[in-house]
């Protein structure tokens, strides 16, 4: 890989898959809750919450890190109760980058999961109980590996979005090499400096690259999912 | 008694109150057209419904009883359920699926009997197949063999035939049959096809809107001449129990019964052998006088019990022959001209005969 790039451009990039390795699984259950609860329970204030679930996918990325930065800057709040209790600091951390594309990649899960759970005939569910099945072996025996392809799909798509996201990042954790400073963050700052065009280049080829080789990802996962149905 | 049921629910524009009881063994009919509340009932001797007010005991274990505040939980009633739509799990082969009841089952069915469940339905092929490689009749098959195995102390089958053509339903009939004189638990069987029950059947509940209007043996609910007015008007028919009393040298076989000899045609089956014979109603013709130059081989002496039909072009005749009902179905010009009437003695001529298989019971 060195052949290629040069240190500091390998550094973003495992920082990246990284980051986003950890906010997408991070998330993951989460997300599997959330889909269960939107896909099979109705319960007053279902539309908030499935609205404030698809919130970052029509906020400014700025915005969510600026909320971020509010709720975990260390000053006060949530934020200084994690540094005081746990010594837990997310801001200017490569953690903090991963919450904040997990935020944002929140809802790309929850849907691509919901879609699958509401695709699973109930009558299986009634089924599986009255042939002695309790509630979580349903949930484990039945409803998760039917869910599988969803679940695949929904982890490829929020992975790819994650590799993309800019402006959260920057806003709550700041742009520090190592650190904090992923592909979209590097290509930012080879920018900025003169001269930087042709490594802000290679690293947007890689980019595509990145984003091509999910996208086939999940092309594949869904048309597997097709023809098992 | 082995099996208690009592409902009541209010659903928008229908009640469901019903209160029946199953025998310890054999097969009970619920039978009615769609929409009489026929599935809501199964359902909430699964648990898989809850009804307002109920009671439901099964095999001496209260599972539902909403007075003392009792709803055992679907997962733990032991009912096998067979659904119309088979509802195989799709990710797990058939093998799977057929012990994913047994895997959870509190007394576990022996390596002998889930052999002896596999061989009854015919599994032995299909058992490293997928669901959606598996034909209609093949699904059916499964659901009944994975319900049989989870060890239930009732079984459930709601309408298990009526996705399938008739080809494949007379495919399946057969093992239910054979499941029906096996099976040491109770069967309640939904249909709205009368000849499935007709076939299976030993007692009927037929439901109309959400209610029991009649229940009793097949025997005798089939030849009832209120039936068409309670369940959609359906072929009146008798339903007999008879055994082989002898294979004759001119290719025809003799079956007795309670009221006489039937004679068909040469039948493979022992002679002891129980059978159960259907007759439809439109398939008995009545004389006053005995006919003796006729082709019919089947002529048995019957008394009118009752006539029904009334202001219909048609007149349903019950008749009893011997201890067994029959039904004929003629013109109300003919029961005029026959001037038929309760206890008056005739000749009823059976035209054609259905014989079905009936081991055991019967």
């Amino acid at each position: 890989m060195d052949a290629f790039l040069t240190p500091p451009e390998s550094e973003a990039l495992l920082l990246s898959l990284r980051i986003s390795f950890v906010a997408v699984f991070g998330a993951l259950p989460f997300a599997f809750a959330a889909a269960l609860l939107l896909a099979r329970t109705r319960f007053a204030g279902k539309t908030l919450v499935d609205g404030l679930i698809h919130v970052p996918l029509v906020l400014p990325p700025v915005a969510i890190g600026f909320l971020l930065l509010l709720a975990f800057g260390t000053r006060h709040g949530l934020g200084a109760f994690l540094l005081q209790t746990f010594g837990i600091r997310l801001v200017f951390s490569w953690t903090g980058a991963a919450l904040a594309s997990a935020v944002i990649t929140f809802p790309f899960q929850v849907r691509a999961i919901r879609l699958s759970l509401e695709g699973i005939d109930p009558g299986l569910g009634e089924a599986a109980q009255t042939l002695g099945a309790s509630w979580w072996d349903r949930l484990v025996n039945v409803t998760l590996p039917l869910a599988l392809p969803g679940i695949a799909a929904g982890i490829i798509t929020a992975f790819a979005a994650s590799l993309g996201e800019f402006g959260a990042i920057i806003t709550f954790v700041s742009n520090i090499p190592g650190e904090t400073r992923t592909l979209p963050l590097a290509i930012y700052t080879a920018l900025q400096a003169p001269g930087g065009e042709a490594e802000a280049m290679r690293l947007s080829l890689l980019s595509i690259a990145l984003a091509l080789i999910f996208m086939t990802l999940a092309e594949l996962v869904q048309r597997r999912a097709r023809a098992g149905a | 008694m082995s099996v208690e049921i009592s409902l009541a629910h209010d659903f928008p524009g229908f009640t469901l109150d019903v209160a029946f009881a199953l025998p310890r063994a054999g097969v009970t009919a619920l039978f009615g057209v769609s929409g009489a509340g026929k599935t809501t009932i199964v359902n909430a001797i699964a648990g898989t419904f809850r009804p307002r007010r109920g009671r439901v005991v099964i095999a001496g274990r209260t599972v539902l009883d909403t007075e003392a505040g009792v709803f055992v939980p679907a997962a733990r009633r032991r009912t096998g359920y067979v659904f119309q739509d088979a509802r195989l799990f799709p990710h797990m082969s058939v093998e799977n699926n057929l012990l994913f009841g047994w895997r959870r089952a509190a007394e576990k069915a022996s390596a002998g009997e889930i052999a002896h469940v596999v061989a009854l339905l015919g599994l032995a092929p299909l058992l490293q197949r997928r669901p959606r490689a598996l034909s209609g009749g093949e699904k059916s098959r499964v659901a009944l063999g994975r319900a049989l195995l989870s060890s239930p102390q009732i079984l459930l089958l709601d309408e298990p035939l009526a996705a399938l053509d008739a080809q494949r339903r007379a495919e399946i009939l057969p093992y239910l049959e054979r499941l029906r004189d096996e099976a040491k638990m109770p069967m309640l069987y939904v249909s709205h096809a009368l000849d499935e029950v007709a076939r299976l059947a030993d007692d009927i509940v037929v439901i109309r809107q959400g209610r029991a209007a009649a229940q009793g043996s097949v025997f005798d609910i089939l030849t009832g001449l209120e039936l068409p007015a309670l369940a959609g008007a359906p072929p009146l028919g008798a339903v007999i129990a008879a055994t082989v009393a002898a294979q004759r040298d001119d290719g025809l076989t003799a079956l007795a019964f309670d009221g006489g000899t039937i004679l068909v045609s040469r039948l493979a089956a022992a002679v002891g052998a129980k059978v159960r014979l259907r007759v439809r109603a439109e398939e008995i013709m009545l004389a006053l006088e005995e006919p003796r130059a006729i082709s019919a081989n089947n002529v048995l002496a019957a008394l009118v019990l009752a006539v029904g039909g009334e202001g219909d072009a048609q007149a349903d005749v019950q008749l009893a022959c011997g201890n067994t009902r029959l039904v004929a179905r003629i013109t109300r010009a003919s029961a005029a001209r026959l001037g038929l009437a309760p206890g008056k003695a005739v000749f009823a001529i059976v035209k054609s005969v259905t014989v079905d298989a009936q081991s055991g019971r019967g």
